[in-house]
């Protein structure tokens, strides 16, 4: 995996989004994302796992070119695409594309099926109505839907027939790169497993690299081989998904996975001892971001704010790990 | 053990566009005193409307209840005069824990407000149905202070630090967890017998929602309140629970032990629900097929089209076969042995 240069890599990543007052005046910042370098592979599936607010979508977005960095570099490829005027920035989206959280909103509800995947074949491609009409049967067919769903509104399908419809529209184009943006949130759990199953023969069938945003680590587990572990705007720990699961060093990972229910096992909640919530965004405390939260925590922590450093083959950011 | 709410065989019909969809067929349920029972299943199953139902809020437009009766603290619910269900049950009995805290409570006016108005009518103080009746009847005194004293209780119980600047707060200067916290106080406030939480802790990360299901577990506990919970997450019902209830497209499945429930499913459908949870090793079993319309079900067991056990047998609701003194499975081919699943 790592003999191949990456396909998409992120340079010190940073989006803030100011603050403003009645007046329009700026009276502070969010940051959102907040320094992230992170390298993502060709051909594999990283994890991107995080409470709510930690900035794990605005990463894709920002990636996505949804929003614009505030600093840093965004590699696709080996090119710079953060900063690319807009005629450019858009070929690159053919190859780089963004799963949207909740399908049902992001499908027009007036639109047919079948008008919703043939626009991305008209923004992107000169093909002919006929030869659009045969790639939209041919994706149909490949996420698994029956071809009478073109003649449904959004409204008709349920919520996996509508994630299935979401991910065919974005290969229509055949991308490179899916992010993906808690594609089974919302989800039943038997459902869940059927739109997971397809997304992972899709990524065969068109050798997609995929970055999976979730907040649900037991997904994250069965779908990723690497996971980045994300608080507050930035990474925590980075590695292979079965060590940092079998020894997280990080103690918000560590936190993260001991409040996951285990199905058998003793009750988590029990022994679960992570007090308080995530700070704001708006008021990041100095030093270690998690240090308002973290049981080992010392003074050094409130000082120097730990680096993401090297340990067994992982990064992790805790000067403890 | 004495039940405190028996649920016999009811049916709930809803009219739609589409015809009427029979929502509840034929329902049976038990809670007992001080027992936590989980309510599983996916989502359109019926578990809120369930939850609906005994709480006697079900659309009145729409829903029809066809049969049966919500036996509570021994009187059947369906059948009592709204005027005492509303005086002495709903609210005060039985209260409520929604899932989504933020729609709950009123942006406009702070937590004080609203949580004084639950009081001034529901408070366990405020006798059988006093003033009911009546909307400008105004808070006794010496009540008030009492109820003001009782709610600054139940913040330092859900571990809202300093209750009594909170109570001048908004709704929108709470967090997530926070908001959800103030319902658990709310819901506690009456002293009720039951609880019917309905997927309390789907919008809260994991972190939140381990402390969430810890503080709500302890303080049933220590009061000995009853709680029926609804959540789709089989996780969080392990979590909490000491009974689970599995239902599909409106039926009761199978009941048990929460133990014996994830460590010996016999319910073909239970088994299958229990595999489609993610597991360490990666693998991935969904259950092939779709949800029926509930316009149109199919008869018997609803999940015998999807069933790899099915047999023209199960074209007739099975009855209730007891494998064990306390777990109860309706189905005609129960399934033998634990189901493999990962961490």
């Amino acid at each position: 995996m790592s003999g191949q240069p990456p396909l998409l890599e992120l340079v010190e990543l940073v989006r803030h989004f100011p603050v403003r007052n009645a007046f329009g005046r700026r009276t502070g910042w969010i940051r959102a994302v907040d320094g992230v370098s992170l390298a993502v592979y060709p051909g594999e599936t990283i994890g991107l796992v995080g409470e709510s607010g930690c900035g794990k979508s605005t990463l894709g977005k920002t990636v996505m070119g949804i929003h614009a960095p505030t600093a840093g570099d965004i590699r696709f490829a080996g090119r710079e695409i953060g900063r690319l005027p807009p005629r450019e920035r858009r070929a690159i989206a053919r190859d780089l594309q963004y799963v949207y959280q909740d399908p049902g909103a992001s499908l027009d509800p007036r639109w047919k099926v079948l008008h919703s995947l043939h626009e991305p074949l008209k923004i992107h491609t000169r093909l002919s109505h006929a030869e659009r009409e045969q790639q939209v049967r041919a994706i149909l067919a490949a996420v698994g839907l029956p071809d009478a769903h073109l003649d449904h509104y959004p409204h008709e399908l349920s919520g996996g027939q509508q994630r299935r419809v979401g991910l065919a529209r974005i290969l229509t184009l055949r991308p490179r790169m899916v992010i993906l943006d808690e594609p089974t949130s919302g989800l039943d759990v038997s459902v869940q497993a059927s739109v997971l199953k397809l997304v992972r023969a899709l990524q065969q069938a068109f050798a997609l690299t995929y970055v999976f945003i979730s907040h649900d680590l037991a997904v994250v587990r069965a779908m990723c081989a690497r996971i980045a572990v994300m608080y507050l705007g930035k990474l925590v720990e980075v590695g292979d998904t079965a060590a940092v699961f079998e020894e997280p060093r990080h103690p918000y990972t560590r936190s993260l996975l001991a409040a996951v229910p285990r199905i058998g096992g003793r009750r988590v909640t029990l022994d679960f001892a992570l007090e308080g919530e995530p700070p704001n965004p708006r008021d990041v405390p100095s030093g270690c971001r998690f240090r308002t939260r973290c049981p080992l925590v010392q003074d050094r922590c409130a000082v120097e704010e730990p680096p993401l450093r090297e340990v067994d083959g992982r990064r992790v950011a805790c000067h403890f790990a | 053990m004495a039940e405190l709410l028996s649920v016999r065989g009811l049916r709930v019909d809803f009219v739609t566009d589409g015809g009427v969809a029979q929502v509840l067929d034929g329902i049976n349920l038990d809670v007992g005193r001080g027992e936590v029972v989980g309510l599983v299943g996916e989502s359109g199953c019926g578990k809120t409307t369930l939850a609906r139902a005994i709480l006697g809020i079900l659309p009145a437009g729409a829903a029809r209840v066809r049969g049966g009766e919500v036996r509570f603290r021994g009187a059947d619910l369906l059948r009592q005069d709204p005027a005492v269900l509303n005086a002495r049950v709903r609210g005060k009995a039985i209260t409520f824990i929604p899932q989504d805290p933020s729609t709950s409570l009123s942006p406009l006016f702070p937590v004080q407000t609203q949580i004084m108005d639950l009081m001034k009518w529901k408070s366990p103080r405020a006798g059988n149905g006093a003033g009911a009746r009546w909307p400008l009847w105004r808070y006794p005194r010496g009540r008030y202070h009492a109820d003001r004293e009782a709610v600054l209780e139940a913040l330092r119980a859900v571990q809202i630090p300093e209750p009594a600047r909170a109570l001048r707060r908004l709704p929108h200067e709470f967090s997530g967890g926070q908001r959800q916290r103030l319902m658990i106080a709310m819901a506690l406030l009456p002293q009720p017998d039951l609880i019917i939480a309905d997927e309390p802790t789907t919008a809260l990360d994991v972190t939140i929602q381990a402390q969430i299901l810890r503080l709500l577990r302890e303080l049933v506990k220590a009061r000995g309140v009853s709680v029926l919970f609804t959540t789709h997450d089989l996780g969080t019902a392990h979590e909490i629970c000491d009974r689970v209830v599995v239902m599909y497209a409106g039926q009761e499945m199978e009941a048990a032990p929460t133990e014996a429930f994830f460590a010996r499913p016999a319910h073909p459908y239970t088994r299958r629900l229990l595999a489609s949870v993610p597991t360490a090793t990666g693998e991935l079993r969904d259950i092939p097929g779709d949800v029926p319309s509930l316009v149109a079900p199919p008869p018997g067991c609803r999940f015998h089209p999807r069933c790899e056990y099915a047999t023209p047998e199960c074209q007739a609701r099975p009855a209730l076969r007891a494998l064990a003194p306390d777990h109860g499975v309706r189905c005609h081919h129960p399934v033998d042995g634990p189901v493999g699943i990962g961490a």
